[in-house]
């Protein structure tokens, strides 16, 4: 069996980071993210990356601590609300954006892993989203053109993985997920709980082992909750 | 006297019918899935990947794997599904759900919807605005009807960026509602809140719209 179970982030990561690169990752806000993968490119000190993600974190956790450490240089996301160092690097020029909407962002993540180079979306037509952009007219609508995405390196976060690198999400921590694994040229999960072979039920994988070369135990599972709501237990 | 955001509220949970599948937008909208009618059966969706959403959790019961589109954590029902936000994108992209709840910071009197950018100013992003009003076939937008520094949020054009073109069939205000019956129609005084004149809507209101039919 090829051996895809490594000890620790760091020697998941070991000859995959290099300056100016693209890294896709998975998560929504703060939920379903790659602490442990992230946490170990703040400690590499690679610089100049892009990220693919549909947000930026916060402050202190998720892709704000790279944001932090100026390890990067350009994000694509669809709302990079609720970090303040965001706002900042960007409206002082440090940081580049390139706003995309959630689902087109979905769709060109799935697209680069799929071998599509683009496809037409009614998504921002009419907007500045759609500027500079090809449309096309189907049916009497117009569509816009937008691309598929690869990454240099995805980073995704499940909650079981089996050696073959078979992943199973959980509840809404799956998100972007399934589509970072498949747009990466290399693609590293980290899990939750590491399975014995032949532990899952075939038909309940979400993302098979083909698109996930490098797998490893997650260590930091924190979790944070952006927005703790909760209601009064009924009397 | 104006609508609270309650009412606002209450007045959209009244266009969601029984069967619909429903996605509502962070803040105001959130609210209306308090005042859904007993015996409606209504679906609310989450685009970041979540089908029949539960109401929010008790303290014991929260669970940092289950929250909406607006990252609140929230709980599942008998029906829950999940799926990637590529699919749940394709549920809003494909014309699957039937009605979203929005908020906004302009709309004109073409239906544009302006509710993501404030340039040089706000920097957010989209998020899954500009995909739910481009793929789901009924758009209410919840909003205050005047901004803070009293200008008319319902304008003859946006002066911000826009989500959308030519995309609102409804308006809620906590003056009025203004609806109209195809997206080739100017919109009309559907309604007005209590003790509110239609000569104070008409003041505070930029845009051109048909009055109250008799």
């Amino acid at each position: 069996m090829v051996q895809k179970i490594y000890d620790n982030a760091p020697l998941a990561l070991d000859g995959l980071l290099f300056d100016g690169m693209v890294i896709a990752a998975g998560g929504f806000g703060l939920c379903g993210i790659p602490e442990t993968l992230i946490d170990a490119i703040v400690e590499s000190g690679v610089t100049g990356i892009t990220a693919i993600s549909n947000n930026a974190g916060v402050d202190d956790f998720g892709l704000g601590k790279l944001l932090k450490t100026r390890q990067i240089r350009k994000m694509i996301s669809s709302y990079v609300g609720e970090n303040k160092e965001f706002e900042r690097q960007y409206l002082s020029g440090e940081l580049e954006i390139e706003f995309c909407p959630q689902g087109t962002l979905a769709e060109r993540m799935r697209a680069g892993g799929a071998g599509i180079a683009g496809f037409y979306t009614r998504t921002g037509v009419g907007t500045m989203i759609a500027e500079g952009k090809e449309t096309k007219l189907f049916n009497g609508e117009t569509y816009v053109l937008e691309t598929g995405l690869v990454a240099d390196l995805a980073i995704v976060k499940a909650w079981k993985g089996d050696p073959y690198g078979n992943l199973i999400f959980r509840k809404s921590a799956r998100n972007f997920n399934p589509m970072a694994a498949t747009c990466g040229k290399v693609t590293v999960a980290e899990v939750e709980t590491i399975v014995e072979p032949g532990a899952f039920d075939p038909d309940h994988v979400h993302s098979p082992g083909v698109f996930v070369q490098r797998l490893l135990l997650a260590t930091h599972n924190e979790k944070r909750i952006e927005q703790r709501t909760i209601r009064q237990e009924a009397a | 006297m104006p609508w609270t955001r309650d009412d606002m509220a209450a007045l959209a949970a009244q266009e969601l019918l029984d069967g619909f599948y429903v996605n509502l937008g962070i803040g105001i909208p959130t609210l209306v899935a308090n005042h859904i009618a007993p015996g409606v059966d209504v679906t609310l969706q989450s685009e970041n990947g979540m089908l029949g959403l539960g109401p929010f959790p008790t303290e014991a019961d929260i669970d940092a794997d289950i929250i909406n589109a607006g990252k609140q954590t929230i709980t599942e029902l008998d029906r829950t599904s999940y799926v990637s936000s590529a699919d749940s994108f394709g549920m809003i992209r494909g014309g699957h759900i039937q009605l979203s709840v929005l908020g906004a910071m302009e709309v004109a009197e073409n239906g544009d919807l302006a509710n993501w950018m404030v340039p040089g100013k706000m920097v957010k992003g989209p998020g899954g605005a500009m995909d739910l009003v481009a793929g789901v076939g009924r758009i209410i937008v919840l909003m205050d009807h005047v901004d803070k520094a009293g200008t008319a949020k319902f304008r003859k054009s946006c002066t911000l960026p826009l989500t959308g073109a030519n995309v609102v069939d409804m308006i809620i205000t906590n003056l009025a509602i203004f609806q109209r019956p195809d997206r080739r129609s100017p919109f009309f005084l559907k309604a007005i809140a209590p003790n509110v004149l239609p000569d104070e809507v008409r003041a505070k209101t930029e845009a051109h719209y048909l009055e109250m039919p008799a």
